[in-house]
Order: C-alpha cells, then sequence, then structure tokens
C-alpha cells in the first residue's frame, strides 16, 4: 500500500555563523544578514520518509514550509533528493509568528493537503532550538506524537501501526503508536542521501509565483503549461482557511519584552602566553593555591 | 486559582532532580507573587510519593496514580495536565526541559492556547507594557500588565538575551534545563495537601495510544555536572584525536570532559557533554575551556564556575573576558605542557 507522507521543513538562517547585524533593533531576526540554509533536522525527517517510500512503492511525499518565497529553495531541495510536491505558505500576514501561530498555520496547510498517513519533520530548529511546532501541529490535528525519533524500525499499514526507536533522557525507547501520526526525527538520526542528478536536472527550475520576475511570468507560465512539475505549490493564509486571529503577531501569545546583548560580569584576567614558563609558572601557582592537585 | 505549578518528571517513582530544582525556583516565585505552589505527579505505583516533594515548599501535590502512567507517553500526560488547569487555572506552569518536558509542554500550550518558553536561563517577575495598535490619534495604546513572569533565555544560537512575556493568557509556561536553578530544600517538615485524583476522570481510556515496547535507560557515564574541575574543548580543538589530549589531562586533574555545541556539532565530542543553555549546566570550582570562543549560549551554562581558564589562540575570544587566567596560544601547544608540568610537579 502507498503511503501518503507529510514532511514539514523550514528553511533557517545559520546561526552557526552569526554577526553583529543578525538582529534588528526591535529583536526580529535580521534574517537578510545571514546565509539560509535547509534546517538540519528536517533533512533527517527527509531521509526517514523517503525510506518509507522505498519501502511502500508508490507512496508520495509532499514537503510544506512557511517562510518567504525564497524558502522554495529547502523545497526544491527536497525534490532534488526525491520528494514529489512542494507547499510554501507565504503571505505578510504570517510574520512575526511563534511558535503557537507557525503550528496553526502549518497545521491548516496539512489539512489542505488533507490525506495523510504519516507527518515528519525534524525535532527542532536551529534558529529557536524550541522543538515545539511538532508536538503543537499534532495537538492542532488531533493525533498523537512520537518527538526525538531515531529510526523508523517498521510499519504496518494493514493494522495502521508504526514502531519507532527514540531518544529518551539517558537512554533508548520503541513505543508503538498507531497512524496517522507526527513523528519529530533528531539529529543522530540517519543523515538525508544527497541531490539525484536527474532529478536535478527535472526541478532546477521549479519555483512558487513569487519568485517569477514579472517581465519573465508570461514565459514561465507558457513553459510550465507543459511542465506542471515545475509549479511549486504557494499558498496564502485564505488559501489555507486560516483565522486571522490565530497568525502571525495576533495568533502569538508570546511577546518579545527585550533583547539585549549580553555584558558579561567581566573579570581582571592574567594574561599569558603558551610557552613553558608561563604554563608550568600557572600549574605551580594553582597547586600552591590548592585550586588543583 | 493563581498557584505556580510545577509538573514533576519521574523515573521509576523518583522525582528527577530537575523538578526538584523547578520546586525551589517556583517556591521563590510564588512568594514574590504571594500564591501558593502546587505539583503534578503523574506515573504508576507512587505511593509516598509526596514526601520527595514537600521539603521543597510544595503547598498542594496532586498525584495522578495509575498503570498506564509510567512510562510516559504523550496524550494521557497532556489530558492530565489540560484538565486540571482547566479547573484550576495556575498562572504560571513550569517544567524541565527534558525529553518528557519538550514533548508535553508544547502540547499542552497548543491545547491551551498560552504562551510557551523553551530553555530558560532565568525566570523573574515584572511588570510588561504592551504595545497594541494605535489610538484615533495615532497614538499607541499601551496595556499595562503586573507581575508577569519573565521567561528569559538565550536565543538565536546564543547570540542574543530575550526576555519573553506572554501576558494575557494562562498559564505562562516554561521549560528549564536540569542545572540551571539550584535545589534547595525549604523545610524537611513543611506541611502541604496531598490530593489522589481520580485518573480516569481526567484521562479518557483512548488516550493511551502509544505502546511502550522497550525501554533502556542507561546511568550517565559520566559525572559532568557534579565534577569539580571541567576540562571543556570547542572547536578550535581542531578534531576528535585532539580531543584526547582533553581526556588525558582530565584525567590526571580528576576532572570530566566537556564540550561546546561546535564541537559536538562537529563531532569531536558525544553529545551528553555538550555544556550550555542546549546542554548540561555546571559549576565547577576549576574550569578548563580550551579552543572554546564563548558564544552565550556555552557561558550561559559555565559562567557560575569558581576559577575559568581560557586556552585560545584568539587573543579577543568573547570567554577571554570572563576569564581569571587567558593563555594565549593552541590547544595543541599548551595541553601537552600543562600536562607535563603537572605530573612533572606533583610526583
Amino acid at each position: 500500500m502507498a503511503l501518503k507522507i507529510v514532511v514539514l521543513a523550514k528553511q533557517v538562517p545559520d546561526t552557526r555563523n552569526v554577526g553583529p547585524d543578525a538582529m534588528t533593533p526591535e529583536g526580529t531576526v535580521n534574517r537578510a544578514a545571514l546565509p539560509a540554509v535547509f534546517n538540519p533536522e528536517d533533512l533527517n525527517a527527509l531521509e526517514q520518509a523517503l525510506r518509507l517510500k522505498d519501502q511502500f512503492p508508490g507512496s508520495t511525499i509532499s514537503v510544506v514550509t512557511m517562510g518567504l518565497p525564497k524558502s522554495a529553495e529547502v523545497i526544491r531541495e527536497s525534490l532534488f533528493r526525491g520528494a514529489d510536491f512542494g507547499y510554501v505558505v507565504t503571505d505578510r500576514c504570517l510574520g512575526g509568528a511563534d511558535t503557537l501561530a507557525t503550528s496553526y498555520t502549518l497545521s491548516q496547510a496539512i489539512r489542505k493537503i488533507g490525506d495523510y498517513d504519516i507527518i515528519l519533520g525534524g525535532r527542532q530548529a536551529i534558529d529557536g532550538d524550541t522543538a515545539q511546532v511538532g508536538p503543537q501541529i499534532a495537538e492542532k490535528l488531533g493525533l498523537t506524537q512520537v518527538t526525538y525519533a531515531e529510526e523508523i524500525i517498521s510499519l504496518d499499514e494493514k493494522a495502521r501501526k508504526v514502531v519507532i526507536k527514540r531518544h529518551i533522557d539517558g537512554g533508548v525507547e520503541t513505543v508503538e503508536a498507531p497512524l496517522p501520526l507526527v513523528v519529530t526525527v533528531n539529529g543522530s538520526a540517519a543523515p538525508c542521501r544527497p541531490r539525484n542528478a536527474k532529478r536535478v536536472m527535472k526541478y532546477k527550475n521549479a519555483t512558487v509565483p513569487a519568485e517569477r520576475p514579472a517581465e519573465k511570468a508570461e514565459e514561465i507560465a507558457a513553459r510550465n503549461a507543459a511542465k506542471p512539475y515545475l509549479n511549486i505549490n504557494q499558498w496564502g493564509a485564505a488559501d489555507i482557511d486560516a483565522d486571522l486571529k490565530q497568525v502571525g503577531k495576533a495568533g502569538s501569545p508570546t511577546n518579545v519584552k527585550a533583547v539585549k546583548n549580553i555584558v558579561f560580569k567581566a573579570k581582571e584576567s592574567r594574561v599569558m602566553t603558551g610557552s613553558d614558563a608561563d604554563v608550568e609558572g600557572l600549574i605551580v601557582e594553582l597547586l600552591n593555591d590548592k585550586i588543583i592537585g | 486559582m493563581d498557584s505556580v505549578y510545577v509538573y514533576c518528571e519521574i523515573e521509576g517513582t523518583t522525582v528527577k532532580d530537575v523538578s526538584l530544582e523547578l520546586l525551589t525556583k517556583g517556591r521563590k516565585l510564588a512568594n514574590t507573587l504571594g500564591v501558593k505552589l502546587e505539583c503534578v505527579i503523574a506515573g504508576a505505583g507512587l505511593d509516598g510519593v509526596e514526601k520527595q516533594v514537600l521539603p521543597f515548599g510544595v503547598d498542594k501535590v496532586h498525584i495522578f496514580d495509575a498503570p498506564g502512567l509510567f512510562p510516559y507517553t504523550s496524550n494521557p500526560h497532556t489530558s492530565i495536565l489540560v484538565n486540571l488547569f482547566k479547573e484550576e487555572d495556575p498562572q504560571i506552569c513550569l517544567m524541565g526541559a527534558t525529553v518528557i518536558g519538550r514533548d508535553l509542554g508544547p502540547r499542552v500550550s497548543s491545547a491551551l492556547f498560552s504562551g510557551l518558553t523553551a530553555d530558560c536561563t532565568e525566570l523573574e517577575i515584572g511588570d510588561f507594557d504592551m504595545t497594541c495598535g494605535l489610538d484615533a490619534d495615532k497614538k499607541p495604546i499601551v496595556k499595562h500588565f503586573e507581575n508577569k513572569l519573565y521567561q528569559i533565555r538565550p536565543a538565536f544560537g546564543g547570540n542574543i538575551v530575550a526576555t519573553i512575556v506572554n501576558p494575557e493568557h494562562r498559564p505562562q509556561m516554561a521549560t528549564v534545563r536540569e542545572g540551571v536553578m539550584k535545589k534547595e530544600v525549604l523545610d524537611p517538615n513543611y506541611k502541604g495537601e496531598v490530593i489522589r485524583h481520580d485518573v480516569a476522570k481526567y484521562v479518557p481510556a483512548a488516550e493511551y495510544v502509544v505502546k511502550v515496547l522497550d525501554r533502556h535507560v542507561e546511568q550517565a557515564k559520566h559525572n559532568l555536572k557534579g565534577a569539580p574541575i571541567v576540562v571543556a574543548g570547542g572547536y578550535g580543538v581542531g578534531s576528535k584525536e585532539n580531543f584526547d589530549m582533553l581526556f588525558e589531562l582530565a584525567k590526571e586533574l580528576h576532572a570530566e570532559v566537556g564540550a561546546s555545541r561546535a564541537a559536538v556539532d562537529a563531532g569531536f565530542a558525544d553529545h551528553d557533554r555538550q555544556i550550555g543553555q542546549t546542554g548540561v549546566t555546571v559549576r565547577p570550582k576549576v574550569y578548563i575551556a580550551c579552543g572554546i570562543s564563548g558564544q552565550i549560549q556555552h557561558i550561559a551554562g559555565m559562567q557560575d564556575s569558581g576559577i575559568i581558564i581560557s586556552i585560545n589562540s584568539d587573543p579577543n575570544a568573547p570567554i577571554n573576558s570572563i576569564a581569571d587566567y587567558v593563555i594565549n596560544g593552541t590547544v595543541e601547544e599548551v595541553l601537552p605542557k600543562m600536562i607535563k608540568y603537572y605530573k612533572q610537579n606533583t610526583k
């Protein structure tokens, strides 16, 4: 039996390389100042989806992301690696969303996709590290969840059950859960397979309408009429029947009161070189003061 | 009504340290607000479990004791908190930023439409002015809130610290990592009320949907949190092989080895050795930082160390500003010398 798989992906600023202009004075992320990358754990989730697709031929993978039009980059990357369909949820009114507003928006997009057996996403995104969106989507869709998944061990499509190995504090656990289900995948799970060259050729020009330059819109429309797979779905708040009170800033119970660069309680440091004399001097001093030894 | 709640996590029938730490913090917050501290413990075979928590100053212990509640699964524990909170309307709920807390917290916050802040490093009470639009004269409309929970956390890869407030929804929820707050017994004979709830009233049978087939929990391989001396390495250590030097020095000093997030991400060290906001918080007597630049997210997890020694080839590494001793040099150059001279001078 073929499965309908949904993968949640996010394009994130690469917080591993952050400069001083990373934040705006209002305390939001200055995305323009940072390279945007595919959230690493979402790639682990995509791999689990691709393995299910390998195991159950005819399965389809729909990748959903919320963000600026350029976040279609993560959709293309997913198509290159084996996903089938992509959806970019993008709308001005979705900006400023906290995790609750984000999960509401994504859950509405998943409802619109409609038919799903399993929803996979990364455990957390590196720009917020909250790990909240997955469980919140599960709650909003009335599904249960398995978080911190390491591996989908087996899936019984007749019994509609899946067995998953997951990380817990200080150990591992194997659980059996019913489909449909939300699974969040840990970074220690299998890494995502690389791009497939043929798929790169096929999908490299796939775009959402908002990415297309106005002067070329007609030309692209004509080309895409013959190649509909080059149209990545673009949805606004109205397309997913979103209640505007529950999206963006309006739908976010959390407020940022203040953001500051931390000022450490600076100490008077003793600075020395790595020379033999300096290092030995320090060791002897620490030993004499009974700080070590 | 208005209480501060702590969700107490258990392993078997033992309440975890992270929850006891939160009870201590919760007691202080409740005192500031002039309200009660209450806690929830859900599991199986919990006779007498209240003795573990009452000494931390808990006014009311809510016990949910039924066979399906341990090991933890998401739905039943969510139902307990959601249904209890609908009755009790607490103003604050704290839980550990553990695998369980980070599984449970978001579900509860989604069901109750309340704000949740993950991995807080500080919690305080204060006032909040929120701008909500403009009036007819285009002047900002400001709503004033008193005695709200400031949820303070490093954000954005640890490059800034944000104070989050969720003034309009209850409960104000936050998760906190183990070791961030200090656990202190308030009074060994503290008297609090104990309520054993009828679990079936809170958890419909249909919520027991996930079955735990197999579970394996090991004692931690190391005691990073309690170690008197920590030798920690960052990305500047350069490789997994170079990390062996840290282990060698740690062995000599009877220390434990820790790592920054960058070093863990690079595969130099195991995840369970990560020190920082998204790892372990340590307060050793001596902290030796090797090739660690010192992002806020790391410093949040070690700033209360006694003596800090920074070995870094970059004289401007941020960690140097909080170090007592700064050695300008590479890890490869300095560590072998430290090992050598330590051995020489202790023989």
